[in-house]
């Protein structure tokens, strides 16, 4: 490891700085708290980070960035946006029209929902794929699920926000969906609603919701990596990559590589917006709501096309419910499915089976996909087979793979 | 990893994100499109043929000579039915208009006023915060003057309308000319076309030969009415893409600079750690 910047001595460094006393913190000096500020940024900037991170774990940064860019421009929205059912859509006509730069910072927020949905997606794909839920780090998991689902749930309010005919008939198949719930489903839909149709109540309602949970989510980011940093990360090639030796500081190893992938993210989000906003908007929504008016394509947005597919694939409107819910909430309960330690999956032989969770990754992606692509097509005549396979082979990966691959780990590890 | 397979890794995960991001969408309306081409419904409207519009693509840019020429068809034609609900005059400005243009535009056309001391309904000249005034008091009333058909609102109409600006155009000149047989009566109601839903439209062919003046001395045929208020709708449509384009061209060679100084920045500070 010669010549290699190590980061032991800077990390070690740290305690060097006169100990912050844990009571006077408020009675503290100015000067004593921009000291700690400044200890508390440095010991983030010497955060050890395995050398070999690949691309997948700038996903993170690239989160963080549209994140920041959703919170700014969705503030600047909120100045303009009137959330009443009969202004909100010629509100939002009037922002992306006349509102000074108005057209573009709702192109910026309607992009970033994309982008952070994508992104999500790949972050919890990363996560699966190497096994981040694994012990120690179930917290940290179990933290991201909340996070996948709070943002979930922001991009839906935030969808019915502009008021279209999708907002409209979205807010509509959601609040029916909810009010399948066996004896508080009525209760619940009138809560979410309002009243008896969507209208002025649920744009209020959905309107303090993508707000609030805008800074939930912060909050819960800053949760996220405060545990991140308690934890450590993992590392492509597990523990092996995790010893200190095969660490470097956060700065200035993972600040230049996050800033370039952020970068290359942001070229991505320029050429889709600025050049095929067509990818990320849907022409029904341009136009204004109307309760007499079904339309004869209702579909969500594309990441929520999976859960809408396998919504649809069940016939019984309470099963589907909790099929689609499900298949979400059973991510919180992949450490227990999966008991394996990063150890064992180390030190295992397999039994010849070491292409096995390569090959169920990649059937669970594939039935991501195909339900999303079956939601699509209203799981009509073919579809409604292949959404129920794909359904079949998303839960498959959890409820068979996980718990299998993971009693043949500790097995192998036992003998 | 050295900061190039870094960087290829980057732009493969870029391809694959948008891969990932497109995937279900491309999918969707290919399946889509082998429905429609298996077993095409009776009465569908036919497909339109593909126009080279100067807004095409995605370096494309509205011409605005059209757009303004576009508006004077509107105005003197469509606007007697259609309305553009979400248009204010002072947005026509983005045309290529001055201020003074623009309150002059405005001037010339009349805008409700509210009731004088004997109830009856006023009028005066718009002004440029106003909207476009509406053909109708309401849905109703537009009904009783157009045989039972609502004139659709014109404000988003080539991003709603189905197959966009080519199928208004080609619906705005693809009437079926009319039936010798003079003394049979129409089966049904409305226009032959094409391009309607059902074949037929409640819209009678709206455009002929000089039916507005273009100030700047193009020939006003009925193709090239057609051609400028397609312009135009498609402009009113989405009347900041160019403005979209424009900066997109700016901000993604800044940021591909950016991206160069990047790789070279991070290949030095990565260049003593070994793998």
């Amino acid at each position: 490891m010669a010549g290699t910047p190590s980061c032991q001595e800077q990390v070690c460094q740290d305690p060097a700085q006169p100990a912050p006393e844990q009571s006077g913190a408020l009675t503290k000096a100015p000067a004593a708290q921009t000291q700690d500020a400044l200890a508390f940024v440095r010991g983030y900037m010497a955060f050890l980070l395995p050398r070999d991170l690949n691309l997948l774990w700038t996903i993170g940064a690239m989160l963080m960035a549209v994140l920041v860019l959703m919170l700014l421009s969705g503030l600047t929205l909120a100045l303009t946006y009137t959330p009443d059912a009969s202004l909100a859509f010629s509100s939002v006509e009037a922002l992306e029209r006349r509102a000074p730069s108005g057209w573009l910072l709702r192109s910026l927020h309607m992009t970033g929902a994309t982008f952070f949905m994508a992104a999500l997606y790949l972050h919890v794909f990363r996560g699966l794929c190497y096994g981040s839920y694994r012990a120690p780090r179930q917290g940290l998991w179990r933290v991201g699920t909340v996070l996948l689902v709070l943002v979930m749930v922001t991009a839906f309010a935030g969808y019915v926000l502009p008021w279209g005919q999708m907002s409209y008939w979205g807010a509509d198949v959601a609040s029916k969906a909810v009010g399948a719930i066996p004896l508080v489903g009525n209760t619940l839909e009138r809560v979410f609603l309002g009243g008896d149709a969507p209208g002025t109540a649920t744009l209020h309602r959905m309107f303090v919701l993508h707000f609030t949970l805008a800074f939930t989510i912060v909050g819960m980011v800053a949760l996220h990596v405060a545990v991140l940093h308690a934890k450590g990360s993992t590392s492509p090639s597990g523990l092996a990559g995790q010893s200190r030796a095969r660490m470097l500081p956060f700065h200035p190893y993972f600040t230049i590589k996050d800033g370039l992938g952020v970068v290359m993210l942001a070229i991505l989000f320029m050429l889709v917006m600025c050049f095929w906003p067509g990818l990320v908007t849907e022409v029904e929504n341009y136009r204004p709501a109307n309760p007499l008016h079904t339309p004869a394509n209702i579909e969500p947005e594309w990441y929520f096309l999976p859960f809408y597919g396998m919504l649809q694939a069940v016939p019984s409107k309470f099963g589907g419910l909790l099929v689609s819910g499900g298949a979400v909430a059973i991510l919180f309960f992949v450490p227990l499915l999966d008991r394996g330690t990063s150890a064992t999956f180390a030190a295992g032989r397999w039994g010849g089976l070491r292409w096995l969770p390569r090959v169920a990754l990649m059937v669970l992606v594939f039935s991501f996909v195909l339900t999303g692509l079956a939601g699509r097509n209203h799981v009509q005549g073919i579809w409604l087979l292949v959404g129920r396979l794909a359904t079949l082979g998303y839960y498959l990966y959890f409820l068979g793979f996980l718990p299998f691959y993971s009693r043949l780990a500790r097995k192998e590890a036992r003998s | 990893m050295t900061a190039r397979t870094a960087f290829s890794l980057c732009v493969l995960t870029g391809r694959l994100a948008a891969a990932v991001l497109m995937l279900p969408v491309l999918a969707g309306q290919g399946v889509l499109a082998g429905y429609a081409h298996a077993e095409p419904p009776p009465g569908a409207p036919a497909h339109a043929p593909a126009q080279n519009w100067s807004f095409n693509g995605p370096l494309g840019h509205f011409d605005l000579a059209a757009v303004q020429r576009g508006y004077a068809v509107f105005a003197g034609v469509c606007a007697s039915c259609h309305s553009l609900t979400q248009v204010q005059f002072s947005d026509l400005g983005g045309m290529g208009l001055t201020p003074e243009q623009v309150a002059v535009l405005a001037a010339s056309w009349q805008v409700a006023a509210g009731r004088d001391a004997e109830g009856h309904l006023t009028h005066r000249k718009a002004l440029p915060d106003d909207a476009l005034p509406k053909p109708y008091a309401g849905p109703d009333a537009a009904r009783a003057a157009n045989r039972g058909a609502v004139p659709p609102d014109l404000s988003r109409i080539t991003q709603v309308y189905p197959g966009g600006a080519d199928r208004v155009y080609a619906l705005l000149t693809g009437y079926a000319p009319a039936t010798p047989h003079a003394g049979v009566a129409q089966p049904e109601a409305g226009f032959a076309n094409p391009y309607a839903i059902g074949h037929r439209t409640a819209m009678p062919p709206p455009l002929r030969d000089n039916a507005v003046a273009y100030a700047d001395g193009t020939q006003p045929t009925a193709q090239q009415e057609a051609r400028d208020v397609t312009t135009f709708l498609a402009w009113i449509s989405s009347p900041h893409a160019d403005d979209k384009r424009r900066l997109g061209v700016g901000v993604v060679l800044y940021l591909c600079f950016l991206a160069c100084l990047l790789v070279i920045l991070k290949r030095r500070i990565w260049s003593h750690v070994e793998k």
